[in-house]
Order: C-alpha cells, then sequence, then structure tokens
C-alpha cells in the first residue's frame, strides 16, 4: 500500500466524532448499585474498561463506563453506552454481532442502519491491530449480560 | 555510517522508518547468504552421520559457536548453550538449576526494571518452592536502586536475576558492580539477561563476572529462533538436564540414562545448526563495523531524537540520561495515548512499538499504563528521526493539541 493511501487510512480512523467521544466521553463513571458488571483487559496495550449495567425488565435501564486506554477503546465504550441504553438485551446482541461484523470487514454492515453512529468507527476494520480494542466494551457488555442470565 | 544497502528488507522499502530494534532487528544479506548457503552446501543433520556431509554440519554448527563465544567475551566455548533465545535461556536456569536448588525459606532477587522473561521464571520458581520473591526497586529517573539491592541480598538469598540493559527505558546497569556486591554477600547465582546488551555493547561474558548470561539472536542481526546461555562450566555440569531426548545423553539404560558433555547435555534434540551459522555472520558483520561504533551511532540519533523530543510541550521521557542508555527512547505525550500514536506513526511508514514492553512492573512504577517506544540501530539515520518528529507532530495535529 502507497503512503498516501495508508494516510488516507489513518484519516478514516479518527473522525471528528470519534475524537470527540474520546476527549468527552458518555456515561462515564459508576453506579450505585449495578444489576451487573464487567471488567475487561487488553494485555497487549494495556486498555482497561469497567462496565456497570441497570436493567429495567429486559431491557438495559442504565449503564456506566470506567477505565483508560487508546482513543478507540474508550470512544468505542462510549459511543456503546449511547446505543444499548434503552434497549432490550435481545436489541444488544443483534447490534453487538453486527458490530463484530463491522470490525471484521464486512462491507454490509457499514452501511446497516442497525448501528447508527456506531458506523464511524468502521475505519478500525482496516487495522487489525486495533480491532480488539474497538471490541473492548463489547465484550464487557457481553460478559455483564451473560452474568445476568447467570 | 550508511548500511541500509546491506539490509535488503530495509533497501527494498526506502520509505520505511523502522525504529523498534528493540523487539527484532533487520537482518543483512551476509545473514541470509550464510543460512541460504548452510542448506546448499551443508545440510545434514549434525553429530548423527558417520558420512561427509554430517561431518560438514557438524563442523559448521561447532564453529559458529566458537564465533559467537569469542564475539561476547566467553573463553569457554563450550559453556555456550544455544538455545531458542534469552526467553528460553532464562528458563533454563530457573527450571534446571532453580528447581535443584531453591527451597523453602530461599529468596530470590529480581528488579522492577526487568522484562517479564526475567521476572516471571523466578516468581514462577518461588511459588512453586515455597521461597519468597524480592523486588529491587528503582531511582526516579529509571535506574536500579544500588543501596535497596544491598538491602535485599542476604545469606538467604539464592539467585539475583537482572538485566544488563532494560528493553523499556534502554537503562545500562552496572552488572560488574552488582556481581561484586552479590559476590561479598551471599552465595547466590548471578544470572543476567542479556537479550538488549549483546546487539548493542561490547559485551565480554568472562569480565563482567556474571554466572549466567541469556541473549538472543534475532535482536542482534541474526535470525528469529536461535539465541543462547553462557554459564560457569562448574555449574551447568552440575545441573540437571532442561529437556530430554537424542544428542544430550551419553547412554541409555532401560532404567537410566547417563549425560553427554556439555554444550549437548542442554541441547536435546536437532539442533538449530543453520540459524546458529546465521547467527556466526551476524557477529561478523558487527566485528566489521566495531561494537564501539555501534553504540556510538546509536547514541549520537538519540541523542538528536531527544532533545527534539524534549522541546515538545507535553512529551516526557522516561529514564536516565542519554549517556547512560542504549539506543532506546522511552516516552509519552500527553492526550495522546502511545497506541494512538503508533497507528498514526504507522501511516507515515515509521514503526515504533508502543505497549507495556512486557515489563508491567515497572510500568505500574512509573504510574503509565503504557509508553511509546523508538530504538535505533546500525542501519538508522537522521531521516529516522526527522519522521518520528514530523509523525509526532502530526499526531498532535489528529487530536486537535492548540498551542498555547
Amino acid at each position: 500500500m502507497s503512503q498516501p493511501e495508508r494516510s488516507a487510512e489513518i484519516a478514516a480512523l479518527y473522525q471528528e466524532m470519534i475524537l470527540d467521544h474520546y476527549r468527552r466521553p458518555r456515561n462515564k463513571g459508576t453506579l450505585e448499585s449495578p444489576d451487573a458488571e464487567a471488567q475487561m483487559r487488553n494485555p497487549l496495550c494495556g486498555d482497561e474498561i469497567d462496565l456497570q449495567v441497570n436493567f429495567a425488565g429486559d431491557t438495559v435501564g442504565d449503564l456506566r463506563f470506567s477505565g483508560r486506554g487508546c482513543s478507540i477503546s474508550q470512544a468505542s465504550a462510549s459511543m456503546m453506552t449511547q446505543i444499548v441504553k434503552g434497549k432490550s438485551t435481545a436489541e444488544v446482541d443483534a447490534i453487538r454481532n453486527r458490530f463484530r461484523d463491522l470490525m471484521l470487514g464486512d462491507q454490509s454492515a457499514a452501511t446497516d442502519s442497525v448501528l447508527g453512529s456506531l458506523r464511524a468507527l468502521s475505519g478500525v476494520s482496516r487495522f487489525p491491530a486495533r480491532v480488539k480494542c474497538a471490541l473492548l466494551a463489547w465484550n464487557a457488555l457481553e460478559s455483564a449480560l451473560q452474568g445476568r442470565r447467570g | 555510517m550508511n548500511l541500509r544497502p546491506d539490509f535488503p528488507l530495509l533497501a527494498n522499502n526506502p520509505e520505511l522508518h523502522y525504529l523498534d530494534s528493540a523487539a527484532t532487528s533487520h537482518k543483512p544479506s551476509v545473514v541470509l547468504d550464510a543460512i541460504r548457503d548452510f542448506y546448499e552446501t551443508s545440510n545434514a543433520n549434525p553429530h548423527r552421520g558417520a558420512y561427509a556431509l554430517s561431518v560438514r554440519a557438524t563442523e559448521c554448527y561447532h564453529q559458529a559457536r566458537i564465533d559467537i563465544a569469542r564475539f561476547l567475551g566467553a573463553g569457554d566455548s563450550d559453556a555456550l548453550i544455544f538455545t531458542r533465545g534469552t526467553t528460553e535461556g532464562l528458563n533454563l536456569v530457573a527450571g534446571s538449576w532453580g528447581r535443584a536448588n531453591v527451597g523453602r525459606g530461599d529468596e530470590i532477587v529480581v528488579t522492577a526494571l526487568d522484562h517479564h522473561a526475567n521476572f516471571v521464571p523466578w516468581q514462577q520458581l518461588a511459588l512453586e518452592k515455597g521461597a519468597t520473591l524480592r523486588i529491587c526497586e528503582l531511582t526516579a529517573d529509571g535506574e536500579l536502586d544500588l543501596d535497596c539491592l544491598r538491602g535485599l541480598v542476604t545469606a538467604r538469598t539464592k539467585i539475583v536475576a537482572f538485566n544488563h540493559v532494560s528493553n523499556a527505558l534502554g537503562t545500562i546497569n552496572p552488572v560488574k558492580d552488582i556481581v561484586r556486591m552479590v559476590r561479598e554477600q551471599s552465595s547466590a547465582i548471578t544470572v543476567c539477561d542479556g537479550a538488549q546488551s549483546a546487539p548493542h555493547l561490547q559485551v565480554s561474558y568472562d569480565d563482567l563476572g556474571v554466572d549466567f548470561y541469556a541473549f538472543s539472536g534475532h535482536k542482534m542481526l541474526g535470525p528469529m529462533g536461535l539465541g543462547g546461555l553462557i554459564g560457569r562450566r562448574e555449574l551447568l555440569e552440575g545441573m540437571p538436564p532442561y529437556q530430554s531426548g537424542g544428542d544430550m545423553i551419553e547412554f541409555v539404560y532401560d532404567d537410566r540414562s547417563t549425560w553427554n558433555e556439555l554444550p549437548h547435555k542442554f541441547e536435546a534434540g536437532t539442533p538449530n545448526a543453520a540459524d546458529a551459522v546465521g547467527l556466526a555472520a551476524a557477529v561478523k558483520y558487527l566485528t566489521g563495523i566495531g561494537m564501539d561504533r555501534v553504540l556510538t551511532h546509536e547514541r549520537t540519533l538519540m541523542a538528536a531524537a531527544q532533545s527534539r523530543l524534549e522541546a515538545i510541550d507535553g512529551l516526557r521521557i522516561y529514564g536516565p540520561p542519554v549517556g547512560m542508555r542504549s539506543g532506546v527512547v522511552s516516552f509519552t505525550l500527553e492526550d495522546v495515548h502511545p497506541h494512538d500514536l503508533a497507528t498514526i506513526l504507522d501511516g507515515e511508514g515509521v514503526c515504533i512499538r508502543a505497549g507495556h514492553h512486557c515489563a508491567q512492573p515497572l510500568m505500574r512504577r512509573l504510574n503509565v499504563v503504557a509508553t511509546a517506544r523508538a530504538s535505533f540501530y546500525v542501519y538508522n539515520d537522521e531521516s529516522d528521526v526527522e519522521a518520528l518528529l514530523l509523525g509526532i507532530m502530526k499526531a498532535r495535529d489528529i487530536f486537535g493539541y492548540v498551542t498555547a
């Protein structure tokens, strides 16, 4: 790949929306009495996500994340909390699976409206070393939901 | 010094700025040719056949050992055991000498500056044997706190493990002083991780005085998958084998076996003769440059990089002053995570390492999750420093840094 092509991919990766979520993360913090929580670590680069979830019946009522790491891991967590809030666990599963498709380079996912603003992260799929960063929060969410299902 | 044409990968990618030689180095044509030549002219299983080709393979392997031992200043070349690399060499000492000699109540001293390869084997040995692991702390600028070390080494200490050069910060440790102090205060063995010193410094095993010294060929222009452990003969002869199988035995009875002499006792199975020949070609190449020139060249580039990095607002460099380091600069940039920085630099053709550098105990003490690390070697030049600086400025632009 030529240097200009690579530079264009970098520009596509660091979109303004991602940098905005990195600088001003949404739903960052902790809940008073969470129904479920999960911690995820990326041992390769040290990214950390701690996720707490409260449920309202079968839907995700509220959730908060804390942690530290690169812009991709933290922005992905912030964007995830926005999109799953108020969704049923079945809907969350569907979005999570589709987001994983997006990270693995599935072109059809990049235009799938179910992903909403998460599509801003589509550039990550061109950087295999960074896919884990983007999936970290989603893996934490999966773990938290599984913990609840027991 | 313009050696880039000697390295095919770099010669074929003129836009690439490789600043991750502390992870692995590139290989000059002479190394690649030597490996190919071995397979084309001398390939047979060493130590096995009665035929001339096997004898030739044995001679190549034997000569490689002599050449590499001489390069590292080890007078007794049969006390150089070939391993897959530094990690295996250190595990060999922990698994063989350690298992046989460490027991409940004993103590093992390691340092907070060490790579996981020279930390985890000792931690696990201590857990297995009910021994205590003691950790030497660091001074504020990332050097070993020798007063702390002096306080940790006692009559109970069985092993003192440390690196010659830190992979994460480039700190060069005063190995001879450490060995002298350990000898004065204990009967412990000293184990030195030489992965980052063998490629960059003039190393003399005999002069350093350590009991064991482990190194990796792939960081010193040699092929991946071959390194070595140099040990004191009387220690090696007293140690049980690390692995068993072909080549390492003297005689196998139905109910017991006896062991071959050094170095074969610790080299079970078919040896990696081709890569040993490759590493011998690498040390010949390094000798041709001169190890004093290698370090001078790296330091010149590192100093140039450092003075320009220091001028960047919000950029913090870790480790001791340039004159006390090998060619490594470890740093963080305010508001830009090292992982993001590495991705943006990659977009500019600049390869650096971002992460914990397999030194999590050190990262905890520096109170960072990760750093960015640029490391220099013989094939780097000023254009690599230039590209690094431009890439860092680009990262700041992307992350919206606004100068006050």
